[in-house]
């Protein structure tokens, strides 16, 4: 039975976590969906994300300790911190990528890499090497349910990602915009004749995945805390998701963020092996997966053309 | 400031020992692996052990290293070279990463004070940078002769034609599994030779030194010098390990830290992709390339209408 409890907290645990990779994954599956490119640089998005939602909430908190401006503050903090990651997304892509548009398929991949080396250590020399905490905007006692213990910062996780994937969900699948960016995906030059301005889909795609990797930043500073490289293993992860889910698919990116989640957090007790295997974990997951169904879960198995 | 030059120099060797590896599987066989970091620790955990758990002599790990490296890349190709473009660098990237964890959870702490390498009685001690240098050059040296043959033999000409087009060089009799699997496992176990010479020279290992980041930047010194030329290849570790100690050859590493040479090192990368993305002294292919290929769609087109 204290089993039984303890598999429920790792799966509580494991879906928190899941949401999080889930919000990462969908940039790189959005971007990989219309331009067929790794986005290197977005887990380092993530990692702007969360600094710039640190200073604007502390900046708005000021000394005040009321409960409801804290949280207001929160939310605030979270906006401004999407807009700014969104604005910082389309500009990396206007300069790095766009000019790559045609070239080899190796040379937009290897800018990613480099934009992601700026962004990192441009963070790790301008906000200094040591890690901080990110305050939570409420009391953080968990919640006992029947021996499971489920704190607020989980509970504002699931809910806040939940409330994003469903968003983005009903824009993609009901807005004019987001017709266009389905279009695109499936097939550029046809898009561009039909009238669509696919030089702004693909811009918005970038400030799209990069607001989602803000979100995704601040939640997951909640328990791993604000530093340089924060985003890099992250980012990796999320990467896996996006590809068990099937890359390029937005549903898949959900799917896969949250197995993997769950993956991770239940896989290391189960097998016996110590926790600090867990990425061991992933990386495994995801070589399984790309052996056994390439596309991944939700992938369409698109036959190679000669 | 001379002592950081050889410092370069050193590790401008070992690197590029790498980079010719990743060259054999990237720039001649055109398969994108980013888990180089991984050979390489196998290579310095190997040496590491025979050294010092074992007590034999360094001229005997050396073989043994690229052996294994070499192993290791050959059970690491067989399943995954199936796989094409970014998924096998997907894939490639989450076994460098699982090599990197396993080692960090079997012996977090690495392994201290290996004892040096010793010819004919002559021990080569790190400080003597100048004798160290003679050693590892004259290894990149053969491993440059050596490559370059491959590449100019019918085997080198056989990986060409899978990168250039995998299902020509099928049709033309080419085994392209072979050629592939054969690519990454000679990339790997040169991967392990360079491990095996960072270990002689550091006479230390720690898991915590073979990051993603050491496969991503061997595969930028090649990128860089221009994939498929040696001379190249060779050219861009220089470069590359020349920015990451620019602010210590200048003095200055007080006032510039570590990070802002890895800024540069970004906007290199950044700038050179958009201005000359095949590298300083690559080919310039792709001129002619794009007008093949833009041919060959028109072609195309003209077929499917």
């Amino acid at each position: 039975m204290d089993t039984l409890v303890q598999y429920l907290q790792y799966l509580v645990n494991g879906l928190t976590l899941g949401a999080i990779y889930a919000l990462i994954a969908l940039g790189y599956t959005m971007v990989y969906g219309i331009l067929k490119f790794i986005n290197f640089a977005h887990g380092d998005i993530l990692m702007i994300g969360a600094y710039t939602g640190l200073f604007t909430y502390t900046a708005l908190l000021g000394e005040s300790t009321n409960a409801a401006w804290m949280l207001i503050a929160f939310f605030i903090a979270m906006l401004v911190s999407m807009a700014f990651c969104a604005l910082l997304g389309m500009f990396i892509e206007r300069v790095a990528y766009k000019p790559l548009r045609n070239a080899n398929r190796l040379a937009p991949l290897l800018s990613a890499i480099g934009v992601s080396f700026i962004l990192s250590n441009g963070a790790a020399w301008l906000f200094g090497a040591q890690s901080r905490r990110f305050p939570y905007p409420f009391d953080d006692t968990p919640i006992m349910l029947g021996g499971i213990s489920i704190t607020p910062h989980q509970i504002l996780t699931v809910v806040v990602s939940v409330i994003m994937m469903v968003v983005l969900t009903l824009f993609v699948n009901r807005s004019r915009m987001g017709k266009a960016m389905r279009a695109t995906s499936l097939d550029q030059a046809t898009s561009e004749l039909m009238g669509i301005d696919v030089n702004r889909i693909i811009s918005m795609t970038f400030a799209i995945g990069s607001a989602l990797a803000a979100v995704g930043g601040i939640l997951s500073a909640f328990d791993f805390r604000v530093y340089a490289s924060m985003g890099t293993m992250t980012g990796l992860k999320a990467f896996v998701a996006a590809v068990i889910g099937g890359i390029g698919n937005i549903q898949g990116a959900m799917l896969g963020g949250v197995i993997l989640g769950v993956l991770e957090s239940i896989g290391a007790p189960l097998l016996h092996i110590p926790s600090a295997l867990k990425d061991t974990i992933a990386f495994a997951v995801l070589i399984v997966i790309l052996l056994v169904k390439p596309d991944g879960i939700l992938g369409k198995n698109e036959r190679e053309k000669v | 400031m001379l002592n950081f030059f050889q410092l370069i120099i050193i590790y401008a060797g070992i690197y590029a020992l790498m980079a010719i590896g990743q060259n054999c599987i990237t720039g001649n066989t055109g398969m994108l692996s980013l888990c180089h970091a991984g050979f390489y620790c196998i290579g310095s955990y190997v040496t590491a052990i025979i050294c010092k758990t074992m007590g034999l002599p360094f001229w005997f790990s050396l073989p043994v290293a690229a052996v294994a490296a070499g192993l290791v890349g050959f059970l690491i190709g067989v399943p995954t070279l199936r796989l094409k473009g970014d998924y096998l660098c997907i894939a490639t990237l989450g076994l460098g990463e699982i090599i990197r964890n396993i080692a960090t959870n079997v012996n977090p702490v690495g392994i201290n004070s290996v004892p040096r390498a010793a010819l004919f009685g002559y021990q080569f001690s790190s400080r003597n940078k100048l004798t160290f240098i003679l050693l590892i050059w004259f290894f990149v040296m053969i491993a440059y002769v050596l490559f370059r043959q491959l590449a100019h033999s019918r085997i080198g000409r056989a990986m060409i034609a899978v990168r250039e087009d995998e299902v020509a060089a099928q049709s033309n009799g080419i085994n392209v599994t072979k050629y592939k699997i054969g690519a990454f496992t000679l990339g790997a176990a040169i991967g392990g030779v360079a491990g095996c010479f960072a270990t002689a020279y550091t006479l230390t290992v720690s898991p915590g030194s073979y990051t993603f980041m050491v496969s991503v930047m061997v595969l930028c010194m090649v990128v860089l010098g221009g994939m498929g030329n040696l001379k190249g290849v060779i050219l861009g570790a220089f470069i590359i390990e020349f920015i990451s100690y620019f602010p210590q050859l200048v003095g200055l590493s007080s006032v510039i830290p570590a990070q802002a040479s890895q800024v540069l090192y970004g906007l290199v990368l950044v700038i050179m992709m958009i201005c000359r993305p095949q590298g300083i002294l690559g080919r310039d292919r792709y001129r002619y390339g794009s007008q093949v290929k833009k041919g060959a769609r028109k072609a195309a087109g003209a077929k499917e209408a």
